[in-house]
């Protein structure tokens, strides 16, 4: 039965060159049969791989098929080879079941859009990149998922290339990834250089053996890795990419940068995290990362009209709070809120969408309005997810990640108090950014008609979403709601469990409360200003501090004006300088010379015999000359 | 001996400077023969007599009457010495002096490096030349032969009137391909075939 | 001598003077060869010289025939004039 685990990335990428090649003359319903029956199967294959892995018990608790290798020269020889064990398994199977009910959902949404066998073919496409990336053994292959799954962000979100906003977009989102991307292949280069291998396992196995902790090569080797990480992740500094890479459809915004693609920066450090062990300095900049930037986003999303832009700042901020988790060695928890993340921020998005499509094409959250009597499911799901995303206590996923990932920080011996308040802080902000969207958008007086409905291909993934985020978080009960870390355990199969120190069940319950007090504290508040008291939002914004501050946050904390003026700028300067471009000047100066020398040549051809006998007679002196005196 | 080899040189140079530098042609052809007479003195002191009388019969003779022929035919009257004086400047000099003199200079050193003095005034008999042509240059003597059988074929070719008139062929292009000629062979007939 | 023979060419516009410059060229060198074979004591020398001979006088022919070909295209013995195969 693992001997299937080669398919769950080949199906879907058979698929997809399926699609590319014979896409643009089958129907319709053949595209869609196609694009998501592999993915369907691929989840299938997944959760039988998963039953597979529990029942049984493996040597070093893992899997690992090779299927050849890859290349071979000089010592150095990656192979195309999976390797399954807990963190990997859990991350294919959400990877794969959210994508199948992604595309479900897509299959329907997507009907009026041009290019639908395209999208499927680049979905499928991604996907397969997606789960390379996560199943690979070795560094080498895990970056040929890597630029995979960047391709195809590129290529989802310009989908609709004929709006050159969108195209935009793209770039910017590909650009900004490269910087990360190209730090890690540094990484890489410096991985090989010294430990001589990039199979992870073996990679590990050699870091611990011949660096000592806190040397300057696993720092700068763990640095680099997490400037890959921080690309992809889109968290501070590049996180300047997400916002606006919602120009691509929903479920591509659900699907890759929700729920999958920019999880791969989480996986990265996770899978590595011997790297990060032996150099302390770059996890204290993980968890500081992380901190910064779910404060950041927080701020951001509370200022945002746009819904989905809304729920991408949300993104980035609850993807800091997986890099928190890390920075402070929780890695299983760090997962766990990645599962649960999964679930319903893709449920978010997909409901959004379905908004959108309602409005016909309406953003705007202030132009929607009392939708929770017209689009009950939407309503149900984005409600049921909002407060998972929030943290609901007790019945949410979001709160039982949440708040192991947050009892973490307070307790591990690399936490601190610090961390653990900018998360508390961070629980208040997302409550008061997604009840504000909720109360904005489905209730009130209704602004915009409902022209659209969603049919059974859409609902059937709202519902399994909707519940998935409600039980999701139940795998894993932290010790005063019942104790049942099952999904921690079985992590710890493949990752370190994080230290103890300041722990204690009263720590624990402390933690839980402060939780939910920032929660209530950040529903009433939304409750106030958007539901009952919106002039007093007008107020706020409309003095001068206020409006200072509502810029700032709307503008993502300044990083485009920055990154603007740092980098775009000077480049375009130096474009305008070069206009003609200096180093053809040295090309063109060869091809000038020679016609100088032509019209130079061309005088001694005047056709006059006279000049020509004295040409001869000059050359025989010369020539007289040479023999005689050389 | 030597005296006379010095005096006949004096005057070749003399007569040669003179034949490049007049105006009139027919002044400068007969420099040219006075200067070929002194070469013929020259060989004659060199001890090749035969030569000498060669030189005076076919060159002197035969090829300057040539020239004088050719100037005379042509007619070159009082205007052409005219743009000849004024084509003469002194200015035209400066080069091909200049060009003469460093290959003089090179030969005069080649010649100097070669370390002659051997002063042999013995003479070669024309006996001998006639033998050295029949026996080892045989070969050069039939080319010779040839060489002038094309010359004497050429010039009376080149010499014909009613050829090679470019005017005529850009004229009576139409009359041409009529009259079915090309530049090789003349044709037959056609309105513009003046004598 | 050759080197006068070679002034003259360089300088004179009238084509009669140039041929008559070659002339006093080949003559210079048959005068050289005939030393030469003089110094040498052999006949080859003058062998030579008869071939020089021989040939100037092929050149000079066909030359005054070209002379004449010329004067009648161009009415004129300007070596200069005829300058239509320049670069």
């Amino acid at each position: 039965m693992l001997r299937l685990l080669w398919l769950i990335p080949a199906i879907p990428f058979a698929s997809s060159i399926v699609l590319a090649l014979v896409g643009a003359r089958i129907s319709k319903k053949i595209a869609a049969i196609i694009g998501v029956a592999s993915i369907a199967t691929s989840t299938v294959i997944s959760i039988l791989l998963t039953w597979s892995f529990l029942g049984s018990s493996l040597p070093k608790n893992s899997y690992t098929q090779v299927l050849w290798t890859w290349i071979n020269v000089a010592g150095f020889h990656p192979r195309i080879a999976f390797y399954l064990d807990a963190l990997s398994l859990v991350m294919i199977l959400v990877v794969t079941f959210v994508s199948f009910l992604i595309h479900l959902y897509s299959a329907e949404s997507m009907l009026e859009s041009e290019g639908y066998s395209r999208f499927f073919a680049y979905m499928n496409l991604f996907v397969a990149s997606m789960v390379t990336l996560l199943l690979a053994d070795n560094l080498l292959l895990l970056y040929l998922g890597w630029e995979g799954v960047g391709l195809c962000s590129y290529l989802l979100i310009g989908f609709w290339y004929s709006d050159f906003k969108n195209g935009l977009a793209a770039r910017k989102a590909f650009i900004v990834t490269r910087i990360g991307d190209t730090a890690m292949i540094v990484g890489l280069f410096l991985l090989f250089q010294h430990l001589g291998t990039l199979h992870i396992q073996e990679l590990m196995r050699r870091a611990t053996e011949q660096w000592p902790a806190g040397s300057a090569l696993p720092i700068a080797a763990a640095a680099l890795l997490l400037g890959g990480a921080v690309g992809k992740s889109a968290q501070l500094p590049l996180q300047t990419w997400l916002p606006d890479a919602m120009a691509g459809p929903t479920p591509t915004s659900a699907l890759i940068h929700a729920a999958t693609m920019v999880t791969a920066g989480v996986y990265l450090i996770a899978r590595t995290h011997v790297l990060f062990t032996l150099a302390p300095p770059v996890q204290l900049a993980v968890a500081i990362i992380g901190a910064a930037t779910l404060l950041l986003g927080g701020c951001s999303a509370l200022t945002q009209p746009d819904i989905k832009r809304v729920l991408a700042y949300s993104t980035v901020s609850q993807i800091g709070y997986m890099f928190l988790a890390l920075g402070v060695g929780a890695w299983a928890a760090g997962i766990f809120h990645f599962m649960t993340h999964a679930f319903f921020k893709s449920l978010l998005f997909l409901s959004a969408g379905v908004v959108i499509d309602a409005m016909h094409d309406e953003h705007n959250i202030f132009k929607m309005g009392g939708l929770r009597k017209e689009l009950r499911l939407a309503f149900v799901a984005f409600l049921v997810a909002g407060c998972s995303l929030a943290g609901l206590p007790l019945i949410t996923a979001g709160f039982y990640s949440k708040g192991l990932i947050l009892s973490e920080a307070w307790s591990s011996p690399q936490g601190s108090a610090i961390l653990w308040l900018a998360g508390v802080v961070g629980v208040f902000l997302t409550a008061l950014y997604i009840f504000r969207v909720i109360f904005l958008v489905f209730f009130g007086e209704p602004k915009t008609p409902v022209t659209k409905r969603p049919a059974y291909k859409i609902k059937i993934p709202l519902v399994v979403l909707t519940v998935l985020s409600v039980v999701g978080g139940f795998v894993n009960l932290p010790p005063v709601l019942g104790d049942e870390p099952w999904f921690t355990r079985l992590l710890h199969t493949a990752l370190p469990s994080v230290g103890q120190e300041h722990f204690g069940l009263l720590t624990e319950v402390r933690s839980e409360e402060f939780i939910t007090l920032a929660f209530l504290v950040g529903l009433g508040l939304a409750y106030v200003l958007y539901h009952r008291r919106r002039q007093w939002v007008e107020v706020l914004v409309g003095n001068r501090a206020g409006k200072a501050l509502h810029e700032f946050w709307f503008s993502g904390w300044g990083f485009d004006w920055y990154y603007d003026k740092l980098f775009v700028q000077p480049v375009m300067w130096f474009a305008r300088v070069d206009k003609s471009d200096a180093v053809d000047t040295f090309y063109n100066g060869v091809a000038d010379l020679n016609k100088l020398l032509y019209r130079g040549l061309r005088r001694t051809e005047n056709g006059q015999v006279r000049w020509y006998a004295a040409s001869i007679a000059a050359g025989t002196v010369v020539f007289v000359a040479i023999a005689l005196f050389l | 001996m030597d005296a006379m080899f010095y005096v006949a040189a004096a005057v070749a140079i003399l007569a040669t400077v003179m034949v490049i530098t007049r105006l009139n042609a027919v002044h400068a052809l007969l420099y040219l023969i006075v200067s070929l007479l002194s070469v013929a003195v020259i060989f004659y002191t060199l001890g090749a007599p035969f030569i000498a009388a060669l030189e005076v019969i076919i060159y002197a003779g035969a090829i300057m009457v040539l020239f004088v022929f050719v100037v005379m035919m042509l007619n070159l009257g009082p205007k052409t010495t005219e743009m000849e004086r004024m084509w003469l400047v002194p200015r035209m000099w400066i080069g091909p002096c200049i060009l003469s003199a460093i290959l003089i200079a090179e030969v005069a050193y080649l010649l100097s490096r070669a370390g002659v003095a051997g002063k042999g005034t013995f003479s070669v008999g024309p006996k001998k030349v006639g033998m050295t042509l029949f026996g080892p240059y045989l070969i050069g003597v039939e080319l010779a032969s040839m060489l002038l059988l094309g010359a004497l074929v050429g010039a009376y070719h080149l010499g014909k009137r009613e050829r090679l008139e470019i005017q005529d062929v850009v004229d009576s292009d139409a009359t041409r391909i009529a009259s079915g000629g090309d530049l090789v062979r003349p044709g037959v007939g056609g309105p513009s075939r003046a004598a | 001598m050759f080197a006068l023979g070679l002034a003259g060419l360089l300088v004179r516009r009238n084509l009669i003077f140039t041929l008559m410059s070659i002339e006093v060229m080949l003559n210079a060198a048959g005068l050289a060869f005939v030393v030469a074979g003089a110094h040498w004591w052999q006949p080859d020398g003058q062998v030579i010289f008869i071939f020089i001979l021989a040939t100037a006088a092929a050149e000079v022919s066909v030359g005054l025939a070209l002379l004449l070909q010329f004067h009648h295209q161009n009415k004129s013995l300007d070596a200069d004039a005829a300058s239509q195969m320049r670069g």
